[in-house]
């Protein structure tokens, strides 16, 4: 009978953060022993963790570029068990709510190419590292490293879509390839700083019935990934044709000797009672909810979409922010020939302007004006406001001055306006602004002038 | 006139400190001699400081010489519970497991209190980890009720209730996570705040149940609460559970004003199991407030049954996990017959951990078992939302809740030792605070017929320190009874001054 494995990959991705992912301490690779450590990330008694921003957001680059769905909220969960390397006895992980789900990555196959389905992508914490005591001349004990404590995984999770050995190679080499772009994993296997284990069952080919798994581990190089399920696919080929059954099992992949060997069960038997980490608040992902095309011309540029982002942390309003960005100056730069980092406004800068306007210190329509001598001077909003006297006219006193001295200037309108052409009103309203040099707040004005017409219709 | 040093409270230190009356030193050395005469009967603190306390006085008398900006704790000295990191310092969680850790950092709280250049006295008997009632769950044995020897200082903050009301410091640090600073005060007839969860930094506070644990002060009168609470209050970027809440100037919202105040009381904390004689002084206390122009009514809150068995399902389920760090390896006690990495473990933490703590690990290692987590841990934070709703909706109809703190008055050392369902049930008009995560404050308002403390307890709504300080204070001038001490502790003069 002819076989075909059923294979899922459980992969860790060390991610190339500059400091741990609950602590300031440093990840860096073959420190000291020990050196790399703080109160939080040895566990000690009272410390609290603090989610370092920077592994979020290498997880969302990870997450987008496999097309995985991004959750709006996600969540921590401390995952229990005793283990010298795990000093709070407990690994900060995700469980019920992973920051992403979703996607695949495309591999080559003889057949075409072919879309491996992800289940999950998540972030947690990589445990220490034991040195017993025969590797260090101390027969008889044994020895805890804890800077790799803390360092930032990414966990990714694959869908059991993958055929055979060699399309589990494929997999990791293709997902080392993307993580090496992206900048967020030096993926080197033989060091540990990427790590995959297995899920391996066997069935007749033409079968659509999962046979029993078995888990493999320690598989540290891409060839080993591939000879390792080789081999574990021959065996459990051999005894399903010995008419025996698989065990559901752990087996740990020998290099040396070229075979699988289980586990000791009891090392394998825990339960793990996940919960929510009650020491993290949930993590939101905000998106800034503007428009695909908006979304598309902000981004044809890193630098562009950067001052985007940087504008948007001051300011808030997304899409005000993308307004200004796409219009007014991308239109000044283009006139002048100017790259986006040489443009004399900062994100800063143009934040402060869009505040201004939100709290109707100006009009939308002055700030058009200042935006222009902000770009060819180089000033501040405010000063810009201060020197040309623009602050918007919310006296209302004055402006009931300036709306009287506009009606009685047109009575004709005035007049027509009273026997029903009230489209008039935009153009009190204009003139009102034409006296004010574009200063007056324009919704007090229409309240005013409606205001003073009705009065004036009933005297 | 050494005692009448020790008497001293916060405000009134800080004001003889100011007008140079007194030094620090002359206060903290008075208290240290106090707490060498008095305390082998209290049995209040674990671990004295006497070095650092003096060298922090010293350091205090030269700022006031100096006339630097003289902050409201300059000087002041405080004894701190021994749940509370000190950098440098023996912090032991009243447990074997920790009887010689000295933490390498200080919780965010010492160095807040060490910035405005405060005294340590010492470190406060607790039952281990935060877990009990009495003061008796100690590696290092009870604390003693100054105004009963015989009877429990409560707990689990009884070490810090017990000096500050025996005049050993002048105030204190406590930690909540079931009532663990308000039922204590209760016992000891002092002040004891539980600020609302995310108010204060848990950072270097050794976890119990990090999702209900609280730091807040323990103190002889109101004003001293709301001085000692501004003092530590505020979000910090070591505690991602802090709020970024700005914190207001408690002190100045002490004006006595209750008018149009609206308490409610909640039926159900007026149940089977309160004292009569609690249960008098409490609805006499709430009379005065209405004598001063507050308006009670009685309001219900049918959800007040569930919070013992979820409090205990949930805070066991958190300690489970938090307590698993101690295991021999890094720190602390660990075996000395271990033949393996799996009985090192076993035995550590068996001979390590005191019976209550043991008990809820194991509760909450089974609440949290596959299986069995929908059924127990999942269905338990339900009703806790459910509970928080219903604190939500009962604070649109009025601004504080008065009830009792504590069933009973202080009960008898030993008495509830053997029966830890009852020692849980003393607790019961204190964790629903916790559960929901808002404030709750402990204010004395009599004694019984046999002289012991009786407290009435205002719970206010999340990040509303103000109100509660506030109705805590005008009760307070009304009465008179922070002005007794307890009989149990020698009087007399001390060696002068």
């Amino acid at each position: 009978m002819e076989y075909e494995a059923v294979i899922g990959l459980e992969v860790h991705a060390q991610l190339l953060t500059d400091s741990k992912i609950f602590c300031g301490c440093s990840t860096r690779f073959g420190g000291a022993v020990n050196a790399q450590t703080c109160p939080i990330c040895t566990g000690m008694p009272g410390v609290l963790p603090v989610l370092n921003r920077q592994a979020v957001m290498f997880l969302l680059k990870a997450a987008l570029t496999f097309h995985s769905k991004v959750a709006p909220y996600s969540r921590f969960a401390r995952k229990n068990y005793f283990y010298p390397d795990l000093p709070k006895g407990y690994q900060i992980s995700q469980y019920e709510l992973p920051l992403a789900s979703g996607g695949y990555i495309e591999i080559d196959t003889p057949a075409g190419r072919k879309k491996i389905g992800l289940t999950r992508i998540h972030l947690e914490e990589d445990a220490g590292k034991l040195v017993h005591g025969s590797d260090t001349g101390s027969q008889g004990k044994s020895y805890v490293d804890l800077n790799r404590t803390g360092v930032p995984l990414l966990e990714i999770v694959s869908e059991p879509d993958l055929r055979s050995p060699e399309e589990a190679r494929q997999f990791m080499q293709k997902l080392k390839a993307i993580l090496l772009y992206l900048e967020i994993c030096d993926g080197n296997m033989e060091e540990g700083s990427l790590r995959c284990d297995a899920n391996i069952s066997v069935r007749p080919v033409g079968s659509d019935k999962l046979g029993t798994k078995s888990e493999v581990k320690n598989m540290n190089s891409f060839r080993y990934v591939q000879r390792a399920l080789e081999y574990e696919m021959k065996r459990q080929i051999e005894v399903l044709e010995a008419g025996g059954e698989v065990v559901q099992e752990t087996r740990l992949w020998d290099a040396d000797k070229g075979i699988t060997m289980p586990m000791r069960s009891k090392e394998e038997a825990h339960d793990y009672r996940y919960f929510p980490e009650p020491d993290l608040v949930p993590i939101e992902v905000k998106q800034y909810g503007i428009p695909d095309y908006d979304a598309r011309l902000l981004t044809t540029s890193p630098r562009l979409a950067d001052y985007y982002e940087e504008a948007v942390r001051h300011a808030g309003h997304p899409k005000t922010v993308s307004n200004w960005v796409m219009g007014d100056l991308l239109r000044e730069l283009k006139r002048d020939g100017t790259e986006i980092e040489k443009c004399p406004v900062s994100p800063a800068a143009l934040a402060e302007l869009i505040k201004l306007v939100e709290a109707g210190t100006i009009s939308g329509k002055i700030a058009k004006g200042v935006f222009e001598e902000m770009y060819r001077t180089g000033k501040t909003p405010a000063k810009v406001v201060e020197e040309q006297g623009l602050v918007q006219i919310t006296d209302v006193g004055q402006l009931q001055a300036t709306v009287a001295e506009v009606l009685t200037q047109h009575p004709e309108q005035v007049k027509h306006y009273k026997s029903g052409k009230e489209q008039l009103l935009a153009f009190f309203v204009g003139q009102v602004m034409k006296a004010t040099r574009g200063k007056a707040n324009p919704k007090l004005v229409n309240e005013l002038l409606r205001e003073q017409l009705n009065a004036e219709s009933r005297s | 006139m050494g005692d009448a040093l020790c008497r001293l409270t916060i405000r009134e230190m800080n004001r003889l400190l100011r007008a140079r009356e007194v030094s620090s030193r002359q206060v903290t050395e008075a208290l240290l001699r106090r707490i060498a005469e008095v305390d082998n009967k209290l049995n209040a603190y674990v671990t004295l400081t006497q070095e650092l306390a003096l060298e922090q006085a010293d350091a205090a008398d030269r700022r006031i010489k100096n006339g630097d900006k003289l902050p409201p704790l300059l000087g002041i000295p405080l004894a701190i519970k021994d749940l509370i990191c000190i950098a440098g310092v023996r912090t032991t969680a009243g447990s074997k497991i920790l009887y010689n850790f000295i933490p390498p950092y200080d919780a965010t709280v010492i160095r807040r209190l060490k910035s405005q250049g405060a005294v340590f006295l010492g470190k406060t008997n607790l039952d281990q980890f935060g877990m009990g009632s009495s003061t008796e769950n100690s590696y290092f044995g009870s604390t003693h009720n100054p105004w009963d020897l015989e009877r429990t200082a409560g707990g689990s903050s009884g070490g810090s209730a017990a000096a500050t009301a025996a005049d050993e410091c002048i105030g204190s640090l406590g930690t909540d996570t079931g009532g663990s600073i308000r039922q204590p005060a209760s016992f000891c007839s002092v002040v004891g705040l539980k600020p609302t969860y995310g108010r204060v930094s848990r950072f270097g506070l050794i976890a119990y149940g990090s999702s209900f644990d609280q730091i807040g002060p323990i103190t002889k009168d109101v004003t001293d609460c709301a001085m000692l609470a501004e003092a530590i209050a505020g979000w910090d970027e070591n505690d991602s559970t802090s709020a970024e809440v700005p914190v207001p100037s408690y002190a100045r919202v002490l004006d006595g004003e209750v008018r149009g105040l609206r308490i409610g009381v909640p039926r159900e904390y007026f149940a089977e199991g309160l004292e009569p004689e609690v249960e008098d002084a409490v609805r006499a206390a709430i009379h005065v407030l209405e004598g001063l122009g507050a308006t009670a009514e009685e309001v219900s809150m049918p959800k007040t049954d569930y919070a013992i068995a979820t409090y205990y399902i949930l805070t066991t389920a958190e300690a489970s996990s938090n307590l698993a760090r101690y295991d021999g390896v890094r720190y602390g006690y660990r075996t000395s017959n271990a033949s393996d990495l799996l009985s090192l473990y076993r035995k550590s933490r068996s001979e390590g951990f005191g019976e209550e703590v043991k008990r809820r690990i194991m509760l909450g290692t089974y609440v949290l078992s596959a299986g069995y987590y929908d059924a127990y841990y999942r269905k338990a934070q339900q009703v806790r939302m459910l509970m928080a709703q219903e604190f939500a909706e009962v604070f649109k109809k009025v601004d504080v809740l008065a009830t009792p703190t504590s069933p009973t008055p202080p009960f008898r050392l030993g008495e509830k030792l053997d029966d830890p369902l009852k020692m849980y049930l003393s607790d019961i008009y204190t964790i629903s605070a916790n559960l929901a995560g808002v404030t709750s404050i402990s204010v004395p308002c009599a004694f019984s017929s046999q002289g012991l403390p009786i407290s009435i307890q205002l719970t206010g709504k999340a990040f509303d320190e103000e109100t509660v300080l506030k109705v805590a204070y005008a009760y307070e001038q009304q009465s008179q009874v922070r002005h007794r001490k307890p009989p149990a502790v020698p009087q007399g003069d001390g060696h002068g001054v």
